[in-house]
């Protein structure tokens, strides 16, 4: 146990990037999967079909395919294929973009609609632009509804970096794995790492509770101070498939 | 290192990913079950009228769902090495998901209507008679696509088990391409695989999520 710790005190700069690394994948990658999700699921609403076929092809590529694949994929099959090879960070940056920005897409789809209909008529009513009426009208509403399904994800977009560790990215579980090799505290090792991703998960969702409080506030509806430390529930998602 | 995709590889490839693809469908099916009957059990002792059992499980499932997958699959396998890798990961598949599932049941319970509990009290059942004969066909029924669906995200997950040695379907392609420099055809045949499984599920939980009026 001491000998452990000893050690960990021993890698504590290895320990340091590992986790630089863990937040840099978790962060780039939920801003890439932000903007699909938009991207995609604005698509998922258009009036034409080839756009909406476009949408709904690439996300149930992505849903279907399972994220391990594709993170094995850009790392090992495409070099192969194209040439062109991706850093392993670089690499789980954009798997998991691509897989949870799929699953995001639905998020904004369902949100938007659930915005009443009203709202778009009057929106029209007032002879807005489409981009006004979705960025004053639209978008704000919806907005409020996303978040707490967005930070669903976000937490399963943390729980997934683990993953680099077998691209033999220096990410946290890749040094607390080594520190683990060196002294054979299996338990103590993993628990710890259980313990910091916890952490972790619970400091983002304390930031998305704001995040939604601020959101909330825009839209004058009421917001309770204590709102803010609640954790998040696994909520039962209702598109198929979709549970990330 | 320009290549065209080796079609005489794929199809010498195939017959080994879907004999490790039985491996990921039984990993996926018990594991499933285990979160299925797990789940039912902590959602029912997470109702008991002591907060002393109440607050433990809710701890303990918050932080089960909280930590990824991968490090409690690893984790367990480094601990209990004198069990098979199989089931080590059959049951952590099965844990972490009830941590879900408890959720899903419990919401589903939470749905019965107030009038069903009270006219067990009337009727004077034991509190296992008001489970069994009233409450769960009620509330599993309102549930079961929920299930399904995280049956479906099961199965996208059971490559984790390929980390601890279990051999599924991504453990012969990571074999298969290295062994044969053949990584495209492997990790690309892995994929359609798992498209072609998963998406008629998914379509066949959203009918079915139809159909109970969600």
């Amino acid at each position: 146990m001491s000998d452990f710790f000893s050690t960990f005190l021993d890698e504590l700069p290895q320990i340091r990037s590992g986790l630089w690394v863990t937040l840099e994948a978790t962060v780039l990658g939920s801003l890439l999967a932000l903007v699909l999700s938009f991207v995609l699921g604005l698509m998922a609403g258009s009036r034409l079909l080839s756009v909406r076929g476009v949408s709904r092809t690439v996300v149930e590529f992505f849903r279907g395919t399972s994220l391990y694949v594709q993170l094995f994929w850009f790392y090992y099959a495409m070099p192969q294929l194209t040439g062109y090879e991706l850093a392993p960070l670089l690499c789980g940056v954009v798997a998991f973009g691509l897989n949870f920005g799929a699953y995001g897409a639905e998020i904004v789809r369902g949100a938007v609609n659930s915005v009443p209909r009203a709202q778009y008529e009057a929106a029209v009513a007032l002879n807005m632009t489409p981009f006004h009426r979705m960025r004053k009208v639209i978008l704000p509403q919806a907005w409020v509804q996303m978040i707490p399904s967005f930070t669903n994800l976000l937490i399963q977009l943390l729980k997934a970096t683990p993953l680099l560790w077998l691209l033999s990215a220096a990410d946290l579980m890749t040094a607390v794995e080594h520190v683990r090799s060196l002294t054979g505290e299996s338990l103590t090792a993993y628990l710890l790492l259980l313990a910091v991703y916890f952490v972790l998960a619970y400091a983002l969702t304390l930031l998305m509770n704001l995040l939604e409080r601020n959101a909330k506030r825009r839209l004058g509806l009421d917001t309770g101070a204590a709102g803010v430390f609640r954790t998040r529930g696994a909520e039962p998602v209702t598109t198929a498939g979709g549970t990330r | 290192m320009n290549r065209t995709f080796d079609w005489e590889a794929a199809r010498e490839a195939l017959p080994l990913l879907l004999e490790g693809f039985r491996v990921t469908l039984l990993a996926t099916l018990l594991g499933t079950l285990v979160a299925a009957v797990l789940g039912l059990a902590i959602a029912v002792a997470g109702r008991a009228p002591s907060r002393l059992v109440t607050l433990p499980v809710k701890a303990v499932m918050e932080f089960v769902r909280s930590t990824p997958l991968l490090v409690q699959l690893v984790g367990a396998a480094a601990v209990f090495t004198s069990v098979e890798p199989l089931t080590v990961g059959i049951v952590v598949l099965g844990v972490h998901y009830a941590a879900y599932t408890s959720e899903v049941y419990r919401a589903g319970i939470d749905g019965v209507p107030k009038g069903q509990w009270e006219a067990c009290r009337a009727l004077s059942l034991s509190p296992r008679r008001t489970w069994q004969a009233v409450i769960l066909p009620q509330a599993v029924r309102n549930v079961l696509p929920a299930l399904g669906n995280y049956a479906v995200s099961m199965f996208k997950e059971t490559p984790f088990l390929a980390v601890i040695t279990v051999q599924e379907m991504v453990f012969e392609a990571r074999k298969y391409g290295a062994d044969h420099f053949a990584y495209t055809e492997a990790w690309t045949l892995a994929g359609l695989i798992f498209l072609i499984a998963s998406y008629p599920t998914s379509l066949l939980m959203r009918k079915l999520e139809k159909r109970l009026g969600h």
